[in-house]
């Protein structure tokens, strides 16, 4: 690990990264100077228009921030980067006022202050734009941005002339009187946007604002954000889609495992650079990997349609003519940004949705109709994305949650009976060998962290030595010791002959792990790729739709 | 991990106490407040309540509750508000009266056909709304109530002279053809009234309840749907289904309410007979958190309360401050274990996170290095 960190941040190496007083000596700016280019935009000596130091918050059973530092300065995009779970969100809340910091202290326009809630936030000209959206769908775009705070400009003429105003100012093109109900994500988003400014914000929090968006919608979105930069206004950027900061953000911070952990300047970075920053040093590397793939089919997928009703009734296809094959001792990565039908791919392969059309084969049965208890039975283990909703029951002992997904099954239970003592035993084990940090096994699954969580689904699922494991980001918001075990695991269990549906938002480790990768966008399988050729850019610019059929170089299939 | 256990006996223990509490703190207030003296208002109250006819009474009218509380708490440990165990038990009770009325062979026999047709009556009328919820997206919560009025209705159109009513012409009612002495179920005597002998078909289903759900596979599934039916569904079990299955217990559980009444105390259903049991059911449920032997506690306190308003009432006070009690005891509850349990999360919590930062100060060196 320090090696690797070492090469990332050698002063020889006049990269763009710099380190950020990584762990060690939080509280000390670092001396080295700013690599060349990146003071360029904004030289002047204002007062930087955040500056974060020394920030920590602890939550029961975790510390969620420590020893952030953060310097924005005034009239630029600050991007904020991370994985899921580094903590981005609790420091965003704590910068709007909605968390108090245990440590440290905020500065805003060079002013020491304290957040008691966001309203002294908003008063020192903070604003939040949230990434789902707190608007009144019967109200008109006018009634939702006076809506709270009808004192500013009234609720009449001068406040849609101000709204207006803001709107020509930064081109947002936001129409006053039209009901929000009519419309689209993008405009709402500028209504929020627009909202924000209404309230005198000169400092604006965007979280995850790209996440709902189409490609050509974040395009206006940063055309958007530029607009504001240039009138001076400041942005500070959340997101963990290294190609939209990369493009909009004139200085990047990196945060890993809850703290800061590095800097970069976008014009200088690469996405592998910022990535391996963002993960840390465990990056798998494909060149170790040597293939354990057979001929002989464990899951076949053909034709599966699916429809989706919305509340309107209208029917929309979510997933269409999806086709694979995964192999004995294969896995099969499936890139996309998140929404375009993974989650609903993995839903109908466990059974949890039935299909419009398809059919699949799990180890030469058809399986198609069979519920998902008995797909269980026959071997599909399941790491669910959302391990809260599908993968554990928060409020039960973690000896209750070993026997979830597996209760016909032994150790749990026998003939009909539960057997409490076998499934204790086995939970201790799971927590000896999975090493569960946890203080015993009568515990709430709620009180351990995320990454312990995890862990124990993964030592549950691992357990009845499945034949296909369904890995929806099997490390999302686990520690980099916990991520390489994870790995392993699976690495482990595949030479075994194990198939398993990998889903990733996190392109290295679809890269790293992935016997062949498939590209998916709205609800199509696009593009396919060969994870020993194939670069993280590459396949992120084919999960925007943007290129299809075979990527890269290597044999044909 | 026994230090664990220690404390969670004593936060398990802290919820009913404080509420008790709470509630007596609730009514003295209430009675000083119409200028009557507390203390010897609850003086009166344990005195007249734990004399010897009391405690037969007592028992005698917990049994019903008790069942009526399982049968609410088999719903509440899925998530579901069942109240219609009013409806299902006197619909039950009435069309078992009926069967019972009708037919005169041996006791062994007649009693199961008679228990046997209250719960499939009861499970029948919980169904409506269990195959609602799932076809149709009606909340259980409205269906069962309008049930509960339509079995009244029910009832009414059966319960005539002519169809499955005859005419009591010393007391002036209609009622069913009354049950023959042969499948009358057996009492307990005591020095003072019999205690009934349905009790112990009471306690069979307490235990029925405790080892279905916490011991087989099938408990397990209720219960993961009751904490989280989108993992329950991730997991295999078929969330539909279990709604209409556990409705169908509820309900067959509702159905064994009014046995104690029939077979012990009336022999025939008229249209005096118990009502309204089912929504005491509901408190004694939230009383006892579902655990049963919390429900029988709740049950126990509920009947001693209600007998001793009667003694209140000797006294001069206003019986109705027994319903004062009754509603506070239920509001103190909630909040009480409400308060204990975040209590108990935030701690386990703590002691988590404390475990975690001993362990956690080796591998730091690991990570930072």
């Amino acid at each position: 690990m320090l090696s690797r960190y070492l090469r990332l941040h050698h002063p020889a190496r006049t990269g763009p990264v710099r380190p950020g007083p990584a762990g060690s000596s939080p509280a000390k700016p670092s001396p080295e100077p700013f690599p060349r280019g990146e003071c360029a935009i904004n030289a002047s000596t204002s007062p930087p228009a955040v500056e974060l130091r020394g920030i920590t918050k602890r939550f029961p059973g975790v510390v969620a921030n420590h020893d952030i530092d953060i310097t924005v300065r005034s009239g630029t995009v600050h991007a904020l980067v991370g994985e899921n779970g580094a903590g981005k969100s609790t420091l965003m809340k704590i910068l709007y006022g909605m968390q108090k910091p245990d440590e440290g202290t905020i500065a805003v326009n060079g002013e020491q202050v304290a957040f008691g809630d966001p309203g002294d936030a908003i008063a020192r000209g903070i604003g939040m734009v949230h990434q789902h959206f707190m608007l009144a769908d019967n109200l008109t775009v006018l009634e939702n941005v006076v809506l709270g705070s009808e004192k500013a400009y009234g609720i009449g003429g001068r406040a849609r002339a101000r709204i207006k105003e803001i709107s020509d100012a930064y081109g947002l093109g936001v129409r006053p009187d039209v009901l929000v109900e009519d419309l689209g994500v993008a405009d709402r988003q500028r209504v929020e946007i627009l909202k924000v400014l209404y309230r005198g914000a000169r400092i604006l929090i965007l979280d995850e604002p790209t996440a709902v968006l189409v490609p050509q919608e974040v395009d206006a979105l940063f055309e958007n954000l530029r607009g504001l930069k240039s009138e001076g206004l400041t942005v500070i950027f959340i997101s963990h889609k290294l190609g939209e900061v990369l493009s909009v953000a004139d200085e990047i911070t990196v945060i890993r495992r809850g703290t800061t952990v590095g800097e970069a300047d976008p014009k200088k970075t690469t996405a592998k650079q910022l990535a391996e920053l963002m993960v840390g040093s465990e990056l798998p590397s494909p060149e170790t990997r040597e293939s354990t793939v057979t001929t002989e089919p464990m899951l076949t997928v053909e034709g599966l349609r699916l429809f989706e009703t919305d509340s309107e009734g209208v029917e929309r296809i979510v997933l269409d003519g999806i086709g694979f094959t995964i192999h004995k001792g294969e896995i099969l990565g499936i890139a996309g940004v998140e929404g375009n039908g993974q989650a609903e791919l993995v839903e109908a392969v466990m059974g949890m949705r039935s299909l419009n059309a398809g059919v699949l084969t799990l180890d030469g049965r058809d399986i198609t109709r069979t519920p998902t208890r008995r797909r269980r039975e026959d071997g599909i283990g399941y790491i669910p994305e959302d391990r809260h909703r599908h993968g554990l029951l928060l409020e039960a002992p973690l000896w209750e949650n070993r026997i979830l997904g597996h209760v016909t099954e032994r150790p749990n239970s026998r003939g009909f009976l539960i057997d409490p003592g076998a499934a204790r035993r086995d939970t201790e084990r799971i927590v000896r060998e999975y090493d569960v940090r946890t203080p015993g096994i009568e515990v709430p699954a709620a009180s351990l962290s995320g990454g312990n969580q995890q862990k124990l689904i993964v030592g549950r699922e691992m357990s009845h030595l499945p034949k296909l494991l369904i890995a929806a980001h099997p490390t999302r918001g686990v520690d980099v010791g916990a991520q390489a075990q994870i790995w392993d695991q699976i690495r482990a269990a595949r030479r075994d002959g194990l198939a398993v549906l990998l889903i990733s938002a996190d392109l290295d480790e679809l890269i790293g792990l992935s016997d062949t990768l498939r590209v998916m966008y709205r609800g199509r399988l696009v593009a396919d790729a060969d994870p020993a050729t194939i670069t993280p850019e590459e396949l992120g610019s084919a999960m925007t739709g943007a290129s299809a059929g075979h990527l890269a170089g290597g044999e044909d299939r | 991990m026994k230090k664990f256990d220690k404390d969670r006996v004593l936060l398990g223990l802290a919820a009913p106490v404080l509420s008790v509490l709470g509630a007596l703190i609730v009514t003295g207030l209430v009675l000083l407040a119409s200028g009557k003296e507390p203390f010897h208002a609850f003086h009166v109250m344990l005195t007249y309540g734990s004399k010897s006819d009391s405690q037969v009474y007592i028992l005698n009218k917990a049994t019903p509750y008790y069942l009526s509380g399982l049968a609410v708490a088999i719903g509440f440990r899925m998530n579901l508000f069942n109240i219609g165990v009013d409806g299902q038990y006197r619909l039950a009770a009435f069309f078992a009266a009926a069967v019972g009325g009708s037919m005169s062979i041996p006791g062994v026999i007649q009693i199961p056909i008679i228990i046997l047709t209250a719960m499939v009556v009861g499970a029948a009328w919980a169904a409506i709304a269990g195959v609602l919820k799932v076809t149709r997206g009606v909340s259980e919560v409205i269906s069962t109530i309008m049930l509960n009025s339509i079995a009244g209705i029910v009832i009414g159109f059966f319960l005539q002279d002519g169809r499955l009513g005859v005419t009591d012409k010393l007391a002036n009612t209609i009622t069913t053809k009354p049950i023959p002495p042969g499948s009358h179920l057996f009492n307990f005597t005591t020095q003072t009234d019999p205690v009934v002998g349905f009790i112990v078909f009471a306690g069979l289903a307490g235990v029925v309840y405790w080892f279905v759900l916490s011991r087989t596979r099938f408990g397990f599934d209720l219960r993961s749907v009751g904490r989280s039916d989108s993992a329950a569904q991730a997991s295999g079990v078929s969330v539909k289904k279990m709604v209409v299955v556990s409705m169908l217990i509820s309900g067959a559980m509702a159905g064994l309410v009014g046995m104690s009444t029939l077979l012990n105390q009336s022999y025939q259903f008229s249209t005096d007979f118990p009502a309204g049991i089912g929504f005491t059911g509901i408190a004694v449920a939230l009383l006892g958190r579902n655990n049963p032997i919390g429900i029988a506690i709740g049950a126990l306190l509920w009947a001693f309360l209600e007998r001793a308003s009667n003694g209140l009432e000797f006294e001069g006070y206003d019986k109705e401050i027994v319903g004062v009690i009754q509603g506070a005891i239920v509001l103190a509850v909630v909040i009480a274990y409400e308060l204990v349990r975040r209590y108990g999360l935030a701690r386990q919590q703590r002691q988590v996170g404390a475990e975690l930062a001993a362990a956690g100060s080796d591998d730091k060196q690991e990570v930072t290095a």
